[in-house]
Formats: C-alpha cells, sequence, structure tokens
C-alpha cells in the first residue's frame, strides 16, 4: 500500500523540518524594527512540502520499480503515465462510474448559475458552444476520418444566418434556429460534392481554403454583411415572447447552452453507435472496403459532412444570440483549429474524451488570464507532448457492447424474439441465406 | 458510352443461347450462368490489362481463375465487381432464375447489394473494429435504418440491429471465429484474418463470391480448413464461387472448372485434369523447354 504509516510519517517529518527551515525567512518580517511573525503562511507552505514530499516518494518508489518500460528503457514520465492509465482503466472498467460522474456533472452544471457570477455563467455558456462544436467536428473528423480545417465556417454561417435574417427580415432567434441548422447543412453539401474524390492532406486543404473563403466573403462583402465591422444589436433569444432582464437573459442562454450541449452529446453517441456511425467509422478505415461492403461512399460522405455542420449551425445562432454582436473576427482559422485540437486532445471518435477536452479547452483561457501572454506558447506544449505520450487522446472512444441472442439468450434485443428466429434459421436451414434475400428482393 | 446501362436489363435469351452454346464446357444446357463475361478488357493507358476475356460461372460452381504473376487476374476481379471500369466488353450476372443485370459502369456498392461481394488479396479489413463489427458493416447494404432511425432509436430500428448482430455472429459461427467475435480485428493472426474477410463478404447476402487468393500466407492446415468452408459455402448456401489463387494443390482439389489466363488473355479453360495436361498451361507456367 501506498499511504504507509511510515510515509506519512516521513512527508510530516520533511515537512516540518522544511517549515523550521524558512521560518526565518518567511516567518519573520521586520517592520519599522519589529519583528511581526506570520505562523500561517509558514503552515501553509509545510502542508505543500508534506503533498509535495508523498508525491515525489510516489514517483521515485513507481520510476524505481521501472514501471511502464518503454522498449526497456525507464521512462522518466513513465510514473505520471501510469497513473494516468490506472485512472482512465478505472473509469473504462465500471460502467456506473460514468454514469455518476455524469449525473454530478449535471447537477453541478444545473446550479451553477445561482451559485457563482455572472462572469462564471458567461463562460460556461461560451465553453457549452464549444463542446457542441467539438463534438460536430468529431463527427467528421473523429468517426469518419475526413480531416475538416474549416470547420469555423459552418460555425460563421449558422451565426451570420440569425444575424442577416434578424436583421433583414426581423426572423427570431427561435425561427432561425432551425434554419440556421438547414442552411449549414447545405453548405456541408457545398462543400462536400467538390471533395468527394479527395481524402487525407488534399482535404485538409481545400477544407482549409473553405474556411477563408466564407470568411473572406463576409468581411469583404461588406453592403450585405457589415464587412469587418460586423452585425451589432443581434437580440437575444426570448423567453416565450417575453423579453428578460439582462442577468436573465445571461442565465437563460446558459441553460440553452447546456441544454444544446446535452442534445448533441446525446445524438452523436447514438449516431455513432448506428449503422450509419458504423458506416461512417468503415469510411474512416478503407474506402475501398467499404465500397466492396456495399456502402455507398458519396453518400456516406455527403451524411458525415451534413451531421457534423449542422451542429456548428446551432452554435453559431447560439453564439450570435449570446454576444449580440458577431463579426469575421471570430470565425479565424485560429478558431477551426481550436475545434479540432479539442477533437484531437480529447480522442478521436470518443465522446466524452471530446466533450471534456472542449469544456477545459473552452475554460482555460479564461481562468489562466494572468498567463494570456504564454496561452499559445503552453497549449502547443501540451500538444507535442500529449501527441508523444498520448496519442489516442484522453479518453480513446470506448467499445459498444454487443449482446449476440446466440451468446445472451433475449438480453440485449429485449422485446423482440424475431432476431432470435432469424439467427437459428440461418444456421439450420442451409439455403436460408439466399431464401431471405430473395424475399427481400421480392418484397 | 453505356448510358442506358444503368436500367435493369432483359438479357435476350436468343444471345444468352447462343453463349451458352459457345461456351461447351457447361454441363447442363438451359440453366442460366449466374455470371457471364463476354469479351472483357481493360486498358490502363497503353497496356493491355485485360484482353478479350470470356467467363461463365454456374449456379453452385467453384471456379478458379489462375495464371502466372500479373496475368491480369485481380485486374479481372476489379472490373467485375465495379472498382474498375472495363474498356470494352461486357458483363452480365443474376441470380438463378431472374432477370440478369449489366454491370458495367455501375460503381462497387451497387454491384455488391445486388449480389456480387468479394475478398481483397491484401486484406482490407476495418481495422479500427472488432471481428463481429467487421463483419456487421457487411450487413449495411441490406439493412435500412436511418439517422432518424438512429437517433430516436425506434423499435424498428433496434430490432434490425440486433437482427444484425446475431446474423454476424452466426456467420462468425460459420467460418469459426465465433470466440473471437469481441476481439480487435487487427489482433487476428493471418488466416483467420482471411477468413474474416469471408464471413464479411457471405454477410451481404451474395449469390456469387470472388475470393481473391484466399489460402496465401496460410499453413497446409488452415488451407485444408479454408478448403472445407469453400465447400461447405457452395452446398449449404448455394453460392457459386470464383477464387484466385496459388495453390495448386488446392485449385486442383476444389474448382469445377478452371480458367488460365497470362499476359491478360484467358489461354485455357476447362476441367482440373484437363488443365493440368494442357500444354498451353504448363508453357505458361513453366516456360517453353529448348528441346520441344
Amino acid at each position: 500500500m501506498f499511504l504507509s504509516a511510515k510515509r506519512l510519517f516521513r512527508s510530516l517529518m520533511v515537512s516540518l523540518w522544511f517549515m523550521c527551515l524558512v521560518f526565518p525567512i518567511m516567518g519573520i518580517k521586520i517592520v519599522k524594527k519589529v519583528a511581526v511573525y506570520s505562523f500561517d503562511s509558514v503552515f501553509y507552505l509545510g502542508i505543500g512540502i508534506f503533498f509535495a514530499s508523498l508525491a515525489w516518494a510516489w514517483y521515485f518508489e513507481v520510476y524505481l520499480q521501472g514501471g511502464m518500460e518503454k522498449d526497456g528503457k525507464k521512462s522518466l514520465f513513465a510514473p505520471v503515465g501510469q497513473c494516468w492509465k490506472k485512472i482512465t482503466t478505472k473509469i473504462e472498467d465500471t460502467p456506473s462510474a460514468g454514469k455518476y460522474t455524469l449525473l454530478i456533472l449535471l447537477v453541478v452544471f444545473s446550479i451553477l448559475p445561482f451559485v457563482s457570477s455572472m462572469y462564471q455563467t458567461t463562460i460556461f455558456a461560451l465553453a457549452f458552444l464549444y463542446v457542441m462544436l467539438a463534438l460536430g467536428l468529431n463527427i467528421v473528423v473523429g468517426i469518419a476520418g475526413q480531416l475538416v480545417l474549416g470547420y469555423a465556417a459552418f460555425y460563421a454561417i449558422g451565426a451570420y444566418t440569425y444575424a442577416l435574417l434578424n436583421q433583414y427580415l426581423g426572423f427570431g432567434f427561435w425561427i432561425c434556429l432551425p434554419i440556421a441548422g438547414f442552411v449549414t447543412v447545405i453548405a456541408g453539401f457545398v462543400l462536400a460534392f467538390p471533395v468527394l474524390k479527395l481524402r487525407g492532406d488534399y482535404l485538409a486543404i481545400v477544407t482549409l481554403g473553405f474556411g477563408e473563403i466564407v470568411r473572406l466573403l463576409i468581411t469583404n462583402f461588406s453592403d450585405f454583411t457589415g464587412g469587418a465591422k460586423g452585425v451589432s444589436n443581434i437580440p437575444r433569444p426570448s423567453f416565450f415572447g417575453m423579453e428578460l432582464s439582462p442577468n436573465m437573459n445571461t442565465i437563460y442562454v446558459y441553460y440553452l447552452a447546456l441544454f444544446a450541449a446535452l442534445i448533441t452529446i446525446v445524438v452523436v453517441a447514438r449516431l455513432k453507435d448506428s449503422r450509419v456511425g458504423m458506416a461512417l467509422q468503415a469510411l474512416k478505415d478503407d474506402e475501398i472496403a467499404s465500397e466492396a461492403m456495399g456502402i455507398d461512399l458519396r453518400k456516406t460522405k455527403l451524411a458525415a459532412f451534413a451531421l457534423g455542420s449542422c451542429w456548428a449551425g446551432f452554435a453559431g445562432v447560439l453564439f450570435a444570440a449570446r454576444n449580440s454582436f458577431i463579426s469575421p473576427a471570430s470565425f479565424t482559422f485560429m478558431d477551426s483549429v481550436m475545434i479540432l485540437s479539442m477533437v484531437v486532445l480529447g480522442g478521436m471518435g470518443s465522446i466524452t474524451g471530446v466533450a471534456l477536452a472542449a469544456l477545459i479547452l473552452a475554460l482555460m483561457p479564461e481562468y489562466l488570464r494572468a498567463f494570456s501572454e504564454y496561452r499559445m506558447l503552453i497549449f502547443g506544449l501540451v500538444m507535442v507532448l500529449m501527441m508523444i505520450f498520448r496519442p489516442q487522446g484522453m479518453i480513446p472512444p470506448s467499445k459498444r457492447k454487443y449482446y449476440p441472442s446466440a451468446l445472451f439468450g433475449k438480453k440485449g434485443s429485449g422485446k423482440n424474439d424475431s432476431a432470435q428466429k432469424f439467427s437459428a434459421n440461418t444456421i439450420a436451414h442451409g439455403n436460408s441465406l439466399n431464401e431471405s434475400t430473395e424475399g427481400e428482393k421480392h418484397a | 458510352m453505356h448510358s442506358e446501362n444503368k436500367a435493369e436489363m432483359q438479357n435476350p435469351t436468343s444471345a444468352r443461347r447462343k453463349q451458352n452454346g459457345a461456351h461447351s464446357g457447361s454441363q447442363n444446357d438451359g440453366v442460366q450462368p449466374v455470371l457471364s463475361v463476354k469479351s472483357l478488357s481493360k486498358n490502363f493507358g497503353g497496356l493491355r490489362a485485360l484482353n478479350d476475356v470470356d467467363m461463365h460461372i454456374m449456379p453452385g460452381e467453384i471456379v478458379a481463375l489462375i495464371g502466372p504473376n500479373g496475368a491480369g487476374k485481380t485486374t479481372f476481379f476489379n472490373c467485375v465487381t465495379g472498382i474498375y471500369l472495363p474498356t470494352e466488353g461486357e458483363v452480365w450476372a443474376g441470380r438463378q432464375g431472374e432477370p440478369h443485370k449489366q454491370l458495367n459502369n455501375i460503381s462497387p456498392h451497387h454491384i455488391t447489394s445486388f449480389g456480387l461481394a468479394r475478398t481483397f488479396q491484401n486484406i482490407r479489413l476495418f481495422s479500427s473494429m472488432t471481428v463481429l463489427e467487421n463483419v456487421m458493416v457487411g450487413r449495411h447494404c441490406r439493412t435500412k435504418s436511418n439517422v432518424l432511425g438512429a437517433i430516436f432509436r425506434n423499435p424498428a430500428s433496434r430490432n434490425e440491429e440486433q437482427e444484425t448482430v446475431d446474423r454476424a455472429y452466426a456467420l462468425l459461427e460459420e467460418v469459426g471465429l465465433q470466440d473471437l467475435w469481441q476481439e480487435s480485428a487487427s489482433n487476428l493472426p493471418y488466416g483467420a484474418q482471411r477468413r474474416l474477410e469471408i464471413a464479411r463478404a457471405l454477410a451481404t447476402d451474395p449469390f456469387l463470391l470472388f475470393l481473391d487468393e484466399p489460402a496465401a500466407g496460410m499453413n497446409p492446415q488452415e488451407t485444408v480448413e479454408l478448403k472445407k468452408l469453400v465447400l461447405r459455402l457452395r452446398d449449404k448456401l448455394g453460392i457459386s464461387i470464383l477464387l484466385i489463387e496459388h495453390d495448386m494443390g488446392m485449385v486442383m482439389s476444389l474448382s469445377d472448372r478452371i480458367y488460365v489466363m497470362e499476359y491478360g488473355s484467358r489461354i485455357a479453360y476447362g476441367k482440373p485434369e484437363d488443365i493440368r495436361n494442357n500444354p498451353q498451361v504448363i508453357r505458361a507456367y513453366l516456360g517453353e523447354s529448348d528441346d520441344a
């Protein structure tokens, strides 16, 4: 056991010793020739040293054991990797753990606006929008394996659809939400058609170009879109026809964003575990083989782009409503890269991982304002370290569980027993494979 | 070129008769072949990879396509299954007793859903998926659940999915991989990967199965099992099989008829014993002897 009494005692001694050492420096201050004793700062330091010493001892224990050896060499990062592995396998192995975490998170998020400041509420609302965006991109990049570098374009299209429809036609938030979804799906098709035959690097370049084209169009078509000045005075969403006070509205938008993010999580998770999702994954693995298995490449790619882009449309409308001001500066290449990083860091194709990464990457810059100058530096470093030590992302996609009736009885199928009969038939009667298809043809 | 090919066309009976007569190798007249290929050619730029290849496969027949490396066997497969567009020639196929359909110019996934399935010479499994999921993908063209079904998980799509799972599992039992169903496909040994490819192809409910070097990389024991599997598929499911293979022992003992190709052309066809003694075939494989 790691937390033995001996080790705790040793860490305690270390911290006491450290406190004695630093007391003359930190504990005594001379103010106007009078010594002022401040014990609490030394005490805090002692607590810090206590835990640091525990961590240090653990680190070297693991290191000396040579855990997580890679190619026979002891890696200096091995203890960290091992700890991470332990945590993640524990999470993956306990199915209920995920549910409890989700429940706790849900409770925390649903009471957040009432227990914290307006500022927190605003940035969390934005973070939820990023969860939507990242999960939408996850469909295209993570599940279907089509590298898209211009995702912010769809975000922009959604936001501008609401802003312009409102400005010129006076459409409200709730009408614009489905319209924007529809418009971005069309935009997804428009992008998908020319890139149907492209993959990998070429696809990335074309989609990057698409992102820039949309941004430049918005910037330069200034008579219509307001150009670089953007569109302002976008109304916030109405609450059943009522106008809310600004504070109430912030909370309202927060809940809308939370709700939208939840829907996104559910829908994307279900999509991934479906016939359509499986076709998308097949597309990612091997295009020729999936075509030979009867998957329509055209249709499937179009579906991937359409399903992925519509979330950006919804998020865009919410973004415009939340900010009540949008400009092309919010939809640059950096934003596309940021969303892509969320997908990659979270784990391509993983719903939990991507949602978590989106929250972290969207909230981090807000809480680390003090380090804002080093933001990109830290970000780059995290990316590099992540790609070296955990290329599959924070939480790799979970394997879905299946229940073949032959093994589990009717457990998985629930109500129906036709599946059972079906499989029994297939094995028992020689010709049933052909018969059934002929039946389908005639039907 | 083939503008109206996509429409389903009835193969004129007279033409079929004539063609049946032409291929004197066919055993019983009156039975329509499931696949008839007429003077198929494929050019890659200036290179003629296939030159006027004819072939027909009768229902429930196991036919082998052999030839030295580079003879155009895989090109032939790719032309018939729609991965390549043939330069000239016609490919007709159809289930027994059903109108035939011309397959040139039809995309591969349509050909698969029509009932022609294939495996690949260099195994092309979906490596990120499990064994069961690989076979489930094969059911894609026989299932209908769409995006809405996926989102709402209505009973119809749930049942369909359970059926897919059960069917896939039954097929794994068929090829003897049921104990590995949860394994990742990329972790399987080579021979098992080949069998998984066959199971995946079977999941599309084919009437005609193309096997591209199914025994490559298998040990003798695995080859024997494969042979049994192929025979079982034919006898139990009534599937016609066309295989490319270099393992002559397997080809000779398994196939009803053999087609031999060299330099893109068909040089011989017939029953295994005829092929074994055919001087042209021996020349193609062993080269010309000086004192002949």
